[in-house]
């Protein structure tokens, strides 16, 4: 059977066809039309964590001052926060954004190979989105369980948002996880089956290799979220005991038995874990080609990259129960789970250096996506080598629920996969809008944030040395506490302020270059894949016009001797090379 | 030690998957020449429909091997010792019959729409999506009959596990319905055989993946 | 160019930092020593990658930085510098990992001398639980849990019997003696945590969790709950003293086992009665309160609350601050209730008065009241008719100008002042959400729509 899968075809017509304004910009079927809808949304529900994160530290810093801050809706703000971020804004802007808008255009197809799915994907996504801002308005409001939603408080009285919030936000999860799934397996085919002729996988750019890893850990990780959600939702609507035991509520027996909470840890951080490297992957492979082309110079180690690439991936599966150390769980699992997070530093060193040394001998230039990508080396260092603090399961028992967690994850999962986001939007957006942001701007916007966000986090650290407990709505008085603890509360707040209006600043870039931005011509950076080799800029719908390019080299051949440029695209072929007229005249040949 | 067993699974599973991905260790820069031979190598070659499908199998076992764990984390007497093992109704039997009978008519549908026998493949599918209304149906009964028993409360996680691992694997069976359905309008619509073959053969690995996740899942609440 | 001297200038800081802030490991009070050697090791090896990667990086970008004459270099990779760094790198994770590994050998194991003690924690406080002379405790149950039975002993099991209960956030411990915390908990997720012992776990409802450490120097420490439990998770506080050996044993003796807790005889309304004509002065016959006095309605106030606040003026908990006017009345008066049972008997009248709600004297915006009220639901309940296991009071139907004089008391540090009231300093740290009087208000007159009608 010969079977020609649309992505793939040569005839931009096989493709669906937009006519109205409706079909192009709203429901549309085009992958780029889908990853610009993906990242606005998610960027805007990621602003409105940002605000909650605000109030949190107005009231940390300033714990009596505030009438509309209280511990309840505090704890609220606590879990909001995280889990719009982490999900919300992360996962889907990651996939669903980057990875939507990348994938074709860097395995050189014209679409996904389900674009109809890729749509649902997007609306099924925003309503996911949309059941969990409808939580805000429910009586007793959104859940304030935290973030991980433990059971039992996250459906027992005492808890914010008992009731219906944590309600929606296990359905809003469920709705996400089938957006997720739908987007996902989208990708995955996409890479494996549609990629042009001559894009073996080891040419493919590192940033297909993290999107494409970091999918398959979603498939397989957000059903244990899944199955907790279904599990839990249960225990609060029809009294089943899974993960509810025996307890107290509020001075009367609550009326379950024998559920196990520790069983729904173990769901929740078997998807928990991996859910940092589906955030990671991404942001791995798209700093790695950001730093390869503005450095002039071929990513150091390509191979070494792609290994680590799969080999954190596949550990990311057995690392889960270093959350639990202090868990309660069966302490012996310490030394299994201690050792396979040790190990897992190793390929993620190895990907530091890698990229140190891709800058190592190069021709670096300073542009506003590099400086973000230097930023992010130097905060994933701090944040990977706080890692090993806690993943050392001894280490962990003072540190652990203290704000040497908040700040080490927030250096690895916050700022530096965000520092990436923003070098990767200062990279790519002339090629999605064919401008470029204005430098001036995206400067300052690096600088503030960079440094704001470490004069956040940094401290934080050493309050976790100290002691000082997470997730409090005051520290109240301690005698462990000095003084200067509310001192260094005011001045992590004052960073927090400064980094969030900042980030205005960036927001108006984004609308102002839209119009007055610099032009920026088909390939501004002169980088060589394949995403800058498009016909038009923006890509057209179908992205290739008439033929789809075909692939002579692997993505980073920059600064090859006895080369005339310092760059050579990855559809050019090689000096006596049969030219691209002659291959496609004997299409017999391809098979 | 159960969760650690499950990640050795899938560490397994994640290392197999590596192993398909051949030519990881080929050196991208020293590969002379573009051209279709790289790709013949290195793209699956299968429709994208197949591969999203395996991709799809590989989520829902996922899925299913998680519910499997948790049952037998929860089984575990150190967690309160409130488990009462449940006798399984035993029209249950009768269910599996219809299920391997409707799956046995999936696997005919498929060898006839690749003979591109309309007629007969129109009768086959009818006959696999009846049997599995019927065992869903069954299970139903099942369900119900438990209910009238009384002895299956939901406080016992034995019945309440019973309850939702069928419910679980009956929504995928209904999710397989859709699909068949759709293709019943498209054979009434006069789609021939021929072009339905893929369709026909996804439609039939999906109910023997089905069945096996049934007997897996009839094996381990009988045995419990 | 900028961004080396910055990351150079960032390498410094974080160094001066550290050696210049006033925030490390609190003086260490237990045997975990070993705990912070651990923590050191992995500082040094994690701190001089940091510096390394991080200095080398800004050396790269000034002597790399963009020339328009010059072109990279061209290095696909290196086999050997990789390889290199992975062994390096997988060195210094075994120097962190085979320490670790070797101290929480020691933690999993505890020693056989360890003697065992239990902290019971619910939200959102501590209590705890000793053996007693057989050393062997006695089941507990949710089923069994009440008001009269906190701990939820198990009345059939004669192991309970000497075991001693300290309802309250205050756990004394011998010094040099290791000792085993079994961790349970009543409701929901906790975390039992001293940062001076090193040592933290979870407190897991329906099983029984543990962590040992020996304490090595005297002194008050504070326990702090370190897993989110609910609203008032923040000022779930206890606290861990330790002793010289004849010192804890005078504190075990002052304790009550369960068997004195259950075997109290009962209490007696009609001897109440006329005990009853001393706070009649003030309170009123019928116990309906009296503004002027600065006496609050007590008809209908639950009984375990009237105890424990009539204990607290008896032991100086409570009443004892200058500024308190009404305090120190009441403080003297209960001095004259010499032993629990008059305590007992006279509560017991006052349950038997009849309950009408209090007057409503304060105004405010209860709607916005109602918002407020909120978080002080977790503890007083969505009626405000008070829960005993959280100790709560009720509130609905009683003396609003009451509640809205203690709720300054406890913010002006006039109650809740004294290590042992728990409760109070909890309160303490909650009414720091109303921000001014009007909140005060706000609040207060919410709780007034909740009043029960006659």
């Amino acid at each position: 059977m010969v079977y020609t899968p649309i992505a793939d075809s040569d005839d931009p017509h096989a493709l669906h066809d937009p006519q109205s304004f409706i079909s192009k910009y709203v429901w549309s079927q085009d992958h780029k039309v889908i990853a610009i809808q993906y990242a606005l949304t998610a960027l805007s529900v990621g602003l409105l964590a940002l605000v909650l994160s605000g109030m949190m530290r107005l009231q940390l810093a300033f714990p009596e001052s505030f009438t509309f801050i209280n511990p309840s809706n505090y704890l609220q703000f606590v879990t909001m926060h995280g889990m719009i971020m982490v999900i919300y804004l992360l996962t889907a802007l990651f996939l669903g954004g980057f990875g939507n808008y990348l994938i074709p255009l860097m395995c050189g197809t014209r679409d996904m190979v389900f674009p109809y799915l890729n749509m649902l994907s997007y609306w099924v996504y925003l309503l996911s989105v949309l059941i969990l801002l409808a939580s805000f308005f429910v009586p007793g409001g959104a859940t304030g369980a935290g973030w991980t939603l433990y059971p039992p408080q996250a459906i027992m009285p005492g808890t914010p948002g008992a009731d219906y919030g944590i309600l929606l936000m296990l359905i809003s999860l469920g709705v996400f996880i089938i957006a997720f799934t739908m987007g996902g397996l989208n990708y995955v085919t996409t890479v494996l089956q549609a990629r042009c002729k001559g894009m073996s996988m080891m040419r493919m750019p590192l940033t297909v290799w993290g999107i494409f890893t970091a999918t398959i850990l979603g498939l397989l990780a957000f059903p244990a979220l899944l199955v907790s959600a279904i599990m839990m939702t249960l225990d609060k609507t029809l009294g089943t005991s899974f993960f509810m035991p025996a307890v107290l509520s509020m001075g009367a027996d609550a009326g379950y038995t024998g559920g196990s909470p520790i069983l729904f840890q173990h769901l929740f951080w078997f998807f928990g874990h991996p859910e940092v490297y589906i955030v990671a992957l991404p942001a791995f492979g798209m700093v790695s080609d950001v730093l390869s082309v503005h450095a002039r110079k071929a990513i150091f180690g390509y191979r070494m990259m792609v290994w680590a690439i799969v080999a954190i991936g596949a550990l990311s599966f057995v690392v889960w129960a270093h959350h639990m150390y202090v868990s309660g769980m069966n302490p012996y699992f310490g030394f299994f789970f201690a050792t396979t997070t040790l190990i897992i530093a190793i390929p993620t060193a190895i990907k530091v250096y890698n990229w140190v040394l891709t800058l190592w001998r190069g021709n670096i230039r300073f542009t506003v996506p590099m400086l973000f990508a230097i930023g992010f080396i130097f905060t994933f260092t701090h944040g990977g080598l706080t890692g090993l603090f806690l993943g050392n399961v001894t280490v962990d028992l003072p540190l652990s629920d203290t704000y040497f967690v908040v700040g080490h994850f927030h250096m690895v999962m916050g700022v530096s996969p965000v520092l990436v986001l923003f070098a990767a939007i200062y990279h790519w957006f002339p090629k999605v809008t064919g401008r470029l942001l204005n430098t001036t701007m995206g400067k300052w916007h690096f600088w503030l944030t960079f440094l704001g966000t470490y004069s956040i986090y940094l401290p934080m650290h050493y309050l976790g040395f100290l002691g000082v407990p997470r997730r409090y709505f005051a520290n109240g008085t301690s005698d462990f506490m000095p003084d200067s603890v509310q001192t260094i509360n005011i001045s992590i707040t004052v960073a927090a302020l400064i980094v969030a209006v900042v980030q205005l600043l960036f927001l108006f870039n984004l609308f102002w270059s839209l119009k007055h931005g610099e032009k920026a011509g088909s390939n501004p950076w002169e980088a060589a894949s394949l995403e800058w080799q498009t016909p038009d800029t923006p890509p057209k719908h179908g992205n290739w016009g008439a033929e789809l390019p075909v692939c002579h080299r692997w993505a980073y051949d920059y600064s090859v001797p006895g080369h005339a440029t310092d760059f050579i695209p990855q559809n050019e072929p090689h000096n006596g090379e049969d030219s691209l007229e002659e291959m496609s005249a004997h299409p017999e040949e391809d098979h | 030690m159960n969760p650690i067993t499950l990640a050795i699974a899938l560490l397994c599973s994640v290392v197999v998957w590596g192993l398909i991905v051949r030519h990881l260790t080929a050196m991208p820069w020293e590969e002379a020449g573009g051209g279709s031979h790289l790709r013949d190598i290195q793209t699956v070659d299968l429709p994208a429909a197949k591969v999203a499908f395996y991709a799809l199998l590989g989520v829902i076992t996922s899925l299913f091997l998680l519910f499997f764990t948790a049952y037998n984390m929860r089984m575990n007497p150190s967690h309160g010792g409130d488990w009462h093992s449940v006798a399984e109704p035993g029209l249950l039997w009768l269910n599996t019959g219809l299920l391997i009978l409707s799956s046995v008519a999936m696997q005919w549908a498929r060898a006839l729409a690749k003979r591109d026998n309309q007629q007969k493949l129109l009768l086959a599918l009818i006959f696999g999506g009846l049997l599995t209304l019927a065992f869903l149906t069954g299970q139903m009964v099942a369900w119900g009959q438990m209910q009238a028993s009384g002895q299956y409360s939901l406080s016992n996680p034995a019945s309440a596990f019973f309850y939702l691992l069928t419910a679980v694997h009956g929504f995928h069976l209904i999710g397989g319905l859709v699909v068949w359905g759709l293709t019943l309008k498209k054979i009434k619509g006069g789609a021939s055989a021929q072009s339905l073959q893929l369709t026909v053969e996804l439609c039939s690995v999906y109910w023997h993946y089905l069945l096996v996740v049934w007997l897996m899942l009839f094996a381990i609440l009988v045995s419990t | 160019m900028l961004i080396a001297v910055v990351l150079v200038l960032l390498v410094v800081g974080s160094i001066l930092f550290h050696f210049l802030s006033p925030w490390w490991l609190t003086p260490i009070a237990s045997n975990w020593v070993e705990v912070d050697n651990t923590i050191t090791i992995t500082f040094w090896v994690t701190g001089f990658v940091f510096v390394a990667v991080n200095l080398f990086l800004a050396y790269v970008c000034v002597r790399y930085r963009y020339r328009a004459d010059r072109k990279a270099h061209y290095q696909p990779e290196s086999k050997r510098l990789e390889w290199g760094l992975t062994w390096l790198t997988a060195i210094g994770v075994c120097a962190m990992l085979a320490p670790g590994l070797l101290v929480w050998g020691n933690f999993v194991n505890v020693p056989d001398e360890a003697h065992e003690i239990e902290a019971v924690a619910e939200q959102f406080r501590w209590s705890f639980r000793l053996p007693g002379e057989d050393e062997t405790f006695g089941k507990t149950d949710v089923s069994h849990m009440g008001v009269e039975n906190p701990f939820g002993m198990d009345p059939s099991d004669p192991y309970g019997a000497d075991d001693v209960l300290i309802n309250n956030g205050e756990l004394h411990l011998p010094l040099h003696e290791p000792v085993k915390v079994l961790l349970r908990s009543k409701d929901v997720l906790h975390n039992f945590a001293v940062p001076q012992m090193r040592v933290k776990m979870d407190m897991v409802p329906g099983m029984v969790t543990y962590l040992w450490f020996e304490p090595i120097r005297i002194g008050e420490f504070e326990i702090l709950c370190e897993e989110l439990c609910g609203i008032a998770h923040y000022a779930m506080r206890g606290r861990v003293v330790v002793d010289e050996a004849e010192d804890y044993q005078t504190w075990v003796d002052q304790q009550v086992t369960y068997e004195e807790t259950a075997n109290l005889p009962a209490a007696n309304p009609i001897v109440g009665q006329a005990l009853y004509g001393l706070c009649a002065a003030c309170h009123g016959p019928d116990g309906q309160g009296n503004q002027q006095l600065g006496s609050p309605k007590i008809s209908g106030q639950s009984a375990w609350y009237m105890q424990l606040q009539i204990n607290n003026f008896k032991q100086g908990i409570r009443g004892t601050q200058e500024g308190d006017v009404f305090g120190p009345q009441m403080a003297a008066m209960m001095a004259t209730l010499t032993d629990d049972n008059s305590v007992r008997n006279v509560i017991s009248h006052v349950q038997d008065l009849p309950d009408r709600p209090a007057p409503q004297t304060v105004e405010g915006d209860a709607e916005r009241g109602g918002w407020l009220y909120t978080t002080c639901a977790a503890c007083h309940g969505l009626d405000a008719m008070g829960i005993w296991q959280q100790k709560g009071p009720r509130l609905a139907g009683m003396s609003d100008w009451y509640m809205v004089s203690q709720l300054q008391h406890f913010k002006n540090g006039l109650r809740g002042y004294h290590p042992l009231d728990f409760g109070g300093d909890q309160m303490t740290q909650l009414s720091i959400m109303l921000t001014d009087d009007r909140d005060i208000r706000d609040v207060v007159s919410y709780i007034n729509t909740l009043a029960p009608s006659e």
